[in-house]
């Protein structure tokens, strides 16, 4: 094992780690908005939002998201959307995990009995008040592990804008495969990386779990 | 510039190639992660501890890195100590190991839960502990888990997109030489979703039919 080009490049491993960690960051925040709206959607008395809330669930996870990021990145021009690489990274990852966090929200909220409802209701709550101040605090609490899951998955699934050329982690370790023709030494240090953003994510989702707890 | 679908024709039959070079990546890989799964799976909880915990580490080193970068790894990297696979049985490689892992995590805990007596009534009818393990833990073990490791096939075939990266002619590098030389990929990219989409409820469906067969087994 080459440990000294290991030492020399490393910084620029860092560097592009922070990259992955920022894709990490905004991709979570879309993800919530488009998972809330999807689960909103999901969810709805209306019949035509339930069925755009399900088509958005089963398309987006029926097909890969690699193949989603291309049609956005590449395809986008042809219909009059023009981003650059970073912007259409955060867009096509954010609405791809949006739709397996939409499965998840609507897994917490329907998970939550039907008898708080019903309580609620003859306590004179509206429909909105109930699901604000009763299904919705219960729900958040049942919903921060699955969606440490997901970001997790999340965090993995940035290495695919490597294939539409930003420079992060992944991207990164290509490059330097090829021009140093170290794999392991590569694979090595960016893999390292990608395990300390997990990792450090891991224990925020797990401190935010014990702080929801009731009891 | 506008979208035309009337070149897509054309490419039908390279796309519809292509389609069936993702269903062979994906079925073998999905062998290969379901026997290599279960190999894990026994060697993480019963090998000696000199091989157990250095296992333990790839087990976690591939669970923490993302997919693409183990297919680098992988492609490359035997290049590198001389062995030079097509690409191919790179992909098929790499998609096994990856997702083997992920069974193997599953497998473990299921092993762990099929009953003690189950062992001790096996001993006791002079099973050695190999075969105790093979013939009677083990398959109880991997029956409970079926559906979970289904849910991870059907990942398995969305990330099969992940091996046109290093050059495997499957469903997307045949989109991307449409492309190439046609310069439509918005029509392309989405014809080649539709198939994805197709092959994935296909795939529910005979997971869904397994599925019944377990618990009607029962």
């Amino acid at each position: 094992m080459d440990v000294e080009l290991m030492l020399k490049v490393y910084p620029f491993f860092i560097k592009a780690a922070w990259v992955t960690i920022e894709l990490s960051i905004l991709t979570t925040i879309l993800g919530l908005i488009c998972g809330s709206l999807g689960a909103a959607a999901r969810l709805s008395r209306l019949k035509v939002l339930r069925y755009v809330g399900a088509a958005y669930v089963s398309f987006i996870r029926g097909t890969p998201a690699l193949i989603q990021l291309f049609i956005l990145y590449f395809g986008g021009p042809q219909i009059g959307i023009q981003l650059d690489a970073f912007e259409a990274g955060v867009i096509g990852l954010g609405v791809n995990i949006g739709a397996y966090m939409t499965e998840t929200i609507r897994g917490a909220i329907i998970a939550i009995d039907k008898g708080q409802v019903e309580a609620a209701r003859t306590l004179g709550m509206s429909r909105l008040q109930t699901f604000r101040k009763v299904v919705l605090p219960q729900a958040m609490r049942l919903m921060i592990r699955p969606l440490g899951v997901n970001i997790n998955a999340l965090i993995k699934g940035t290495a695919l804008v490597a294939a539409i050329s930003v420079v992060e982690l992944t991207y990164t370790a290509q490059r330097y495969i090829g021009s140093t023709y170290k794999p392991f030494e590569m694979f090595l240090i960016s893999g390292l990386l990608y395990m300390i953003i997990i990792y450090v994510t891991g224990r925020a989702v797990a401190w935010l779990d014990r702080r929801a707890r009731i009891v | 510039m506008g979208l035309d679908f009337s070149v897509v024709p054309d490419y039908l039959d390279v796309i519809f190639l292509g389609a069936l070079w993702t269903i062979a990546i994906t079925v073998g890989a999905a062998l290969l992660s379901f026997f290599g799964g279960i190999f894990f799976a026994v060697i993480a909880l019963y090998a000696p501890i000199l091989i157990r915990l250095p296992f333990r580490g790839f087990e976690w080193l591939f669970m923490g890195t993302p997919l693409l970068l183990q297919l680098f790894l992988i492609y490359f990297g035997l290049v590198q100590i001389g062995i030079d696979l097509p690409a191919f049985v790179a992909g098929v490689i790499g998609l096994g190991l990856h997702f083997a892992v992920y069974n193997s995590e599953l497998i473990q805990t299921a092993i762990v839960a099929v009953d003690r007596g189950q062992m001790e009534a096996a001993r006791t009818l002079g099973l050695s502990r190999g075969q105790a393990l093979r013939k009677v833990v083990v398959p109880q073990a991997v029956r409970d888990v079926i559906p979970p490791i289904g849910n991870n096939m059907i990942a398995l075939l969305k990330d099969s997109a992940l091996v046109s990266v290093i050059g495997v002619t499957e469903l997307t590098l045949s989109a991307q030489l449409a492309i190439g030389r046609t310069y439509r990929p918005f029509e392309f990219y989405v014809i080649a979703a539709l198939f994805y989409y197709v092959i994935n409820l296909g795939m529910e469906a005979v997971l869904r039919r397994i599925e019944r067969r377990i618990q009607a087994a029962r």
